[in-house]
């Protein structure tokens, strides 16, 4: 992905030596002081959970420069702390971690496990999410880490603090601590019935405990307000337009925002005239770099300003994606990024090769495609005193405080990022881009600046999912057994290449490539490339061996939890039972990622006369451990099941000599 | 260019200084802070800003203000009955035909405009009706759910 502050399309500012002075990681003013901590939080206990190894988790979150849009080092790093837990005297829980919620609704997942940690009904508590001034440090909402890495965080941090109540308690009653239980929002005493409630225990306190990350949590087949399919939390502000999105909220002498655009993407600014938008009333152009914006009292007009400049760009000649494959294989680069490469190599493909009895060699393409969250990229920016304030829907707060703090060379300490919950990401939402363009206007005007992507802007001006070519080489026995697995995958990613297959022999290996596109992360990144390419190959090699493709998968499978998920599809959907027929197919594949391990049966038909492709049914079974919230869980599958239909049928991005061809929901 | 001054919003007249060009959903949003109604692409394709017009479902995005004055314009915001949610609303909640939420108040608005219309729609004719209201994050069998949900209990006399 290229650097949003040295790209083409963005404000360019030339990198001054004072900047690497911010790369240093900033004093954190949460570093765990006490007075600090209570002066802002009010009186109460607060339970603090530092990590010993919180680089490593958190770096182990993202994969860099190519999925999260910037490197690991240029963060601000965190001091070990991944949540913290406020108690207040009137007995309120909240919560705070740099998490942010974008429609998979962890605000409700998280708050279970804290509830039921500390016996509080889930009503009493309150999550303070993705706020740089408030939230320890978090790297961001991506790659599947909430549930795993946030929720053991947070039970941790709730057991301590039920841990530390009960100490309270039989201190200020003089009890003996084993009579005393925690339920309910209050310790009480097994043997009087005598209860205390935590307001009443944390009043007049100003407790700090720091925690380290090995205290005992609930099992899962213990929990009661954790395993439920609670609603979501705040479901009600949603459902009835009171939830405030970043782009629903005003702020007080606002001004709007409109950026003028390239004429095609990589092109730079060669001259701009700006006069006669200069000359309406309320009208301030911004021009910097290859960055032209203004701003206006009120959107039409801001958008009347933008047609009014008359911008000559020169734009370099550009594949366009007629030719996107063969320029991928073309263009293979050693650059980082290669986590995944040559990972589970063993033995020898020549050797596996000659023991086949059929070879098989195909290629398989993935397209670029749009994020498209319904929510446009937006921000609003206002600058008091030298500070920045900048709300913004993106899944990596910290890491836009880092984008902001070195476009406008300010320390990071001096400047604040708020998301609010926001309309959806999907891994799209990393950067700053609209937080940039805020802020600059903003820094110009001297007013708070919102900015709203339009769709069009989203299609063009947002990086996509990667494209991607998938070779792949074969050799199997006619009993079905795999003797030879070649693997490449150029440009579309890593993840979700390994397999739980006993191939004997294989190699597989994931290429850099240059991109002819702006591309980033994506819901599932690669899995779903990686997953699509294995499994048909699969498929081609059991058509091809007049093998049923689930015995063919079962007979190289010997991994529990994967030959689970297999079976528990297929006896759902009845499969062999289902047949195919000229116009209608059935089809299933597995495979596993992030701890997650899937299984996907689908019934399939063709209309011959439009080409039009019905997908009948699809029957999922999908196994990740224990499940916090049973119900939004099948919410998010069934909604990944939607959107990746999408993406194999009908989103393909086109685009030809830096434009994309079909920026609209139309087309 | 004309003025419109103003507008029949869910139940009140309510003073508003806009050309006639501008459109409704920006005027909702911007001038009289009814932002329920959401931006998703604005040339009527995402239904994330629909809103009733005499009962009709309209894409507030592509319709001109000036359009609409006198007309009864009916927001999510004025779903709500003195505090109780409408069924739909409720059905929402209850099917949790919600990820993200913002295709929600233009669902919920296709979706009453639906239930007037045809208080016991077929699950065909939930699907073809909200044909042009999408949802990115994919709840669809649960929007269906909730709409047939809400019929039921609407037929039961919950409004």
């Amino acid at each position: 992905m290229s650097d949003p502050l040295t790209s083409a399309d963005r404000v360019e500012i030339p990198i001054e030596l004072e900047r690497y002075e911010l790369f240093a990681a900033p004093i954190y003013r949460f570093n765990v002081d006490r007075r600090e901590f209570f002066k802002l939080f009010g009186g109460g206990i607060a339970i603090v959970f530092t990590l010993k190894d919180a680089l490593a988790l958190q770096a182990t979150g993202g994969r860099g420069s190519g999925e999260s849009g910037r490197p690991a080092s240029n963060q601000s790093l965190p001091k070990e702390i991944g949540a913290w837990l406020h108690i207040g005297e009137d007995g309120a829980v909240t919560v705070f971690t740099g998490k942010v919620e974008v429609g998979q609704d962890i605000r409700t997942s998280l708050a279970q496990v804290v509830a039921e940690e500390l016996r509080v009904p889930l009503s009493s508590i309150r999550l303070v999410m993705g706020d740089t001034e408030l939230t320890p440090f978090d790297m961001g909402t991506f790659g599947s880490r909430t549930t795993p890495t946030m929720g053991p965080q947070l039970r941790k941090a709730a057991a301590a603090a039920r841990e530390l109540l009960l100490d309270l308690a039989a201190e200020q009653t003089k009890t003996d601590r084993a009579s005393l239980t925690a339920e309910d929002g209050r310790v009480t005493n097994l043997r009087t019935r005598q209860s205390l409630g935590y307001g009443q225990l944390t009043h007049g306190q100003k407790l700090l405990k720091q925690i380290p990350d090995e205290v005992p949590t609930t099992a899962p087949d213990r929990w009661k307000i954790a395993g439920q399919s609670t609603a979501k939390v705040d479901g009600r502000a949603f459902v009835t337009g009171k939830h405030h999105y970043t782009s629903d909220m005003k702020r007080p002498g606002m001004l709007y925002g409109k950026v003028v655009r390239p004429s095609a993407l990589n092109a730079t600014l060669v001259s701009a005239d700006t006069r006669a938008a200069e000359a309406l009333a309320g009208i301030t152009v911004v021009k910097d770099g290859n960055f032209i914006g203004v701003t206006a009292p009120d959107l039409s007009q801001a958008a009347q300003a933008v047609k009014l400049i008359n911008a000559e760009w020169q734009a370099p000649a550009q594949p366009s994606s007629r030719e996107l494959f063969d320029y991928l294989k073309s263009h293979t680069t050693e650059a980082s990024g290669n986590e995944g490469n040559s990972g589970n190599t063993r033995g020898s493909i020549t050797d596996g090769l000659a023991a086949a009895d059929q070879k098989h060699q195909q290629t398989y393409t993935v397209a670029y495609i749009a994020h498209a969250p319904l929510e446009p990229r937006a921000a609003i920016a206002e600058w008091n005193d030298g500070k920045l304030t900048v709300w913004t829907g993106t899944q990596r707060p910290f890491g836009v405080r880092t984008e902001l703090a070195e476009g406008f060379r300010i320390p990071e300490e001096r400047v604040r990022v708020i998301v609010p919950d926001t309309g959806s990401g999907y891994g799209g939402k990393h950067t700053g881009d609209a937080a940039m363009e805020a802020a600059r206007l903003a820094k110009a005007t001297g007013k708070p600046v919102k900015i709203v992507w339009t769709r069009e802007e989203e299609f063009t001006w947002a990086y996509f999912r990667p494209a991607g070519v998938i070779d792949i080489t074969s050799g199997v026995r006619t009993d079905g057994t795999v003797t030879a697995w070649e693997y490449h995958n150029i440009n579309s990613g890593p993840a979700g290449i390994q397999h739980k297959y006993e191939f004997a022999n294989q190699k597989i290996e994931f290429h850099a490539a240059q991109s002819p596109l702006r591309q980033g992360s994506y819901r599932g990144l690669a899995a779903t490339a990686n997953h699509f390419a294995r499994e048909t190959h699969l498929d081609e090699m059991a058509h091809s061996l007049k093998m049923n493709p689930l015995e063919f998968r079962l007979k190289n499978l010997q991994d529990a939890r994967q030959r689970a998920v297999l079976q528990a599809a297929a006896k759902a959907f009845g499969w062999g039972k289902a047949k195919s027929a000229p116009d209608s197919g059935v089809g299933i594949a597995c495979g596993f990622e992030k701890g997650g391990y899937v299984a996907t049966c689908a019934e399939v038909a063709v209309d011959r006369q439009t080409r039009k492709v019905k997908i009948v049914r699809v029957v999922e079974a999908f196994e990740c451990g224990a499940i916090i919230n049973p119900d939004h869980l099948k919410n998010q599958i069934e909604g990944a099941i939607v959107m990746a239909i999408g993406g194999a049928l009908f989103e393909a991005v086109e685009f030809a000599n830096g434009k994309i061809l079909n920026p609209r929901f139309s087309r | 260019m004309s003025r419109i001054t103003e507008l029949n919003v869910n139940g009140s007249k309510l003073h508003v200084e806009a050309d006639s060009e501008k459109s409704l959903l920006s005027v909702l949003r911007d001038d009289l802070d009814l932002t329920g109604s959401k931006y998703g692409c604005g040339e009527g394709q995402c239904g994330a800003c629909t809103v009733l017009i005499g009962g009709v479902p309209t894409r507030s995005c592509i319709t001109q203000v000036g359009k609409v004055a006198g007309k009864p314009i009916t927001t999510i915001e004025g779903l709500e009955n003195n505090g109780r949610l409408h069924p739909l609303q409720q059905a929402f909640l209850d099917a949790d035909a919600l990820q993200c939420g913002y295709c929600t108040s233009g669902m919920i608005m296709s979706g009453v405009a639906l239930l007037s219309k045809n208080p016991s729609p077929g699950e065909a004719e939930i699907k073809s009706f909200l044909e042009g209201n999408v949802c990115r994050c994919g709840t669809y069998p649960r929007i269906v759910a909730a709409i047939t949900k809400a019929a039921k209990q609407m037929k039961g006399g919950a409004r």
